[in-house]
């Protein structure tokens, strides 16, 4: 089951890219051929096989609730694009 | 509920902050208010190359939540990302839980008039809260901009999905009721929902009568007080029938309660919403929980309101409604019980105190309903801040049941302790309030008023009742309302019989 040109423009709606009608094109072949890629993998048994979600064995790593200090308000909004007043300044939504 | 033509056939999703010192993943404070941007870092403003760690409380307080709202609570679980573009969010995704929660498969009894009613809970889950939008040039449509205020970024946050076992917005608000109280009994979350630490959002949905099939949804969201929730539903139930009466159909959407306009307003159909692209969080390890760690939480378990309130029915033969009204809240119902130890009857559960004590119990929930509830509402306090303590309370009543002062000046002292804080003890000593009970002193105060007014004797000869109400209120007046009403009717009986 092949990615359609309209799965491409959905997913870089989602993404929030503007993408051309020639990029569409060269993206639907090039994540056709990645997903193909990826599906050599059905070829294994995995009906024993639990999920996996991660890849470290790692579990339970977790921190004491505690209070550390936070940032200056000044450096905090010092990378926004626009700033007032200590918040950072965002277009209109809704 | 025939007087509908549709079914109603609703869920409620509840936000609950929980009541930790520090974020879920990071070391800023989880203080509510502050000045904007200050309860900030780069884990939860998620700069590049940071690492977010879970808050152990947190993981502890999902789980004692999901066990009070018998929930079975999961083996493994894990984190994953949910992706949006919405300034709110500075990483353009949440952080939550898709399809491993925490705990999952509970329920809660609801009580209808009387009746039982189980509501399925679906799940529990852990997550980070977004951010405050600030919005400029007044309302929320009209806004030429937004302000970002990241201090809420972060909140541990835990949200309880019920089923779509709710069929009537009675039932919804009795839901919110008993869950919001399990929550406050457990103390992982304070509840303000005036500062937004439990929100509540509604999916909707009719049907006619017999049909199998549910009908098209409706998310509701921005409901954050009861009324509020009450008034959404109503409005939203009425929208819905409407538009199926006319043969029209319901577009799934997620819509939002507009408070000053009284109305829903829709959001944003779910077609292009619902894409969240789940994935495993990487940063975040999964979390094993061992049958050990489950059974360390249950034992911190409290009494929940529902068998606190059969116990007060039980051990003090508190009328039901009573038990249900001081159960409703945690605050008002160790109010309760700190009085009842005051006052020397406090029992273990399963035992039930003697007729004496349950006098006292009933003047303590008595005092509580009525005017003390009165007054804290008045002043906007809870009885956690209660400025008359649960001891100072009982001393009241113990001067009361001791013939100290009588019921008319408790309620003078009453008003002085609310107002004061001071001790009731002081108050009448100060005041010169102490009933007046020496015999001697009543009946030459008693005979002093017959002597004056010959003609009213004559009127209680002749058979006259209020002759003897116009004594009593002339000694009352004499002795500033101090004099025992008991021995008032006593000696004056005995005086106008001698006439």
């Amino acid at each position: 089951m092949a990615l359609t040109k309209e799965e491409v423009q959905h997913v870089a709606k989602l993404a929030r890219l503007e993408l051309s009608e020639d990029e569409v094109d060269k993206y639907t072949v090039q994540l056709n051929a990645i997903l193909e890629y990826a599906r050599k993998l059905e070829a294994l048994d995995t009906t024993n096989v639990p999920p996996t979600a991660h890849a470290f064995p790692l579990q339970n790593v977790m921190r004491e609730d505690k209070v550390t200090a936070s940032m200056a308000q000044e450096k905090v909004v010092s990378n926004a694009p626009d700033e007032e007043d200590g918040f950072f300044k965002v277009p209109r939504i809704v | 509920m025939r007087d509908f033509d549709f079914e109603i056939v609703m869920g409620l999703e509840v936000h609950a902050e929980l009541h930790t010192k520090s974020k879920i993943f990071c070391g800023c404070t989880t203080e509510f208010g502050g000045e904007q941007n200050t309860h900030v870092c780069p884990v939860c403003l998620g700069l590049p190359g940071v690492l977010p760690v879970l808050n152990e409380k947190v993981a502890d307080y999902a789980m004692k939540a999901g066990l009070a709202l018998n929930c079975k609570i999961a083996s493994f679980s894990k984190f994953d990302r949910k992706n949006y573009f919405y300034p709110d969010l500075p990483k353009a995704y949440q952080i939550s839980q898709f399809d491993l929660p925490i705990a999952s498969g509970g329920y809660i009894d609801i009580e209808i008039e009387g009746k039982k009613k189980r509501i399925g809970i679906t799940r529990v889950h852990m997550e980070e809260d977004a951010g405050k939008l600030v919005h400029g040039g007044g309302s929320l449509a009209y806004a030429g901009y937004s302000l970002a205020d990241y201090n809420r970024t972060g909140v541990p946050l835990i949200e309880i999905v019920s089923e779509p076992d709710i069929r009537s917005i009675e039932e919804a608000i009795a839901y919110l009721d008993l869950l919001k109280a399990i929550l406050e009994y457990t103390e992982v979350s304070d509840c303000k929902m005036e500062q937004g630490s439990l929100r509540c959002d509604a999916n909707v949905s009719l049907r006619p009568w017999g049909q199998k099939e549910l009908g098209t949804k409706t998310e509701l969201k921005n409901m954050n007080s009861f009324k509020a929730l009450q008034k959404a539903l109503e409005y939203e139930i009425e929208r819905q029938a409407e538009v199926l009466r006319e043969g029209g159909k319901i577009i799934q959407e997620t819509r939002m309660w507009d408070e000053n306009k009284g109305e829903t307003i829709s959001l944003r159909s779910k077609e292009e919403a619902h894409d969240y692209r789940y994935f495993p969080d990487p940063d975040l390890p999964p979390i094993i929980i061992s049958e050990e760690w489950v059974e360390r939480i249950r034992q911190t378990l409290p009494e929940l309101p529902q068998a606190r309130q059969i116990r007060l029915v039980e051990s003090y033969g508190l009328p039901s409604y009573d038990a249900s009204v001081i159960t409703g809240s945690k605050a008002m119902a160790d109010y309760f019980d700190q009085a009842c130890s005051a006052y020397g009857i406090a029992l273990p559960a399963g035992q039930s105190t003697d007729d004496k004590g349950k006098e006292r119990a009933k003047q303590i929930s008595n005092y509580m309903m009525g005017e003390l509830s009165r007054r804290l509402n008045a002043s906007d306090q809870g009885y956690q801040d209660s400025p008359i303590t649960p001891e100072n309370l009982v001393e009241l009543l113990t001067l009361i049941e001791g013939g100290t002062i009588s019921g008319k000046i408790a309620k003078t002292v009453f008003d002085e302790m609310f107002e004061s804080g001071k001790k009731p003890k002081q108050i009448v000593e100060e005041k010169g309030l102490v009933q007046i009970s020496d015999e001697g002193a009543i009946a030459a105060v008693v005979s002093e008023v017959v002597a004056k007014n010959p003609q009213v004797v004559a009127d209680f000869k002749a058979g006259k009742d209020k002759a003897v109400g116009f004594f009593v209120g002339q000694v009352m007046k004499a002795t500033r309302g101090k004099a025992n009403p008991g021995l008032v009717n006593k000696l004056l009986m005995e005086e106008l019989k001698k006439q």
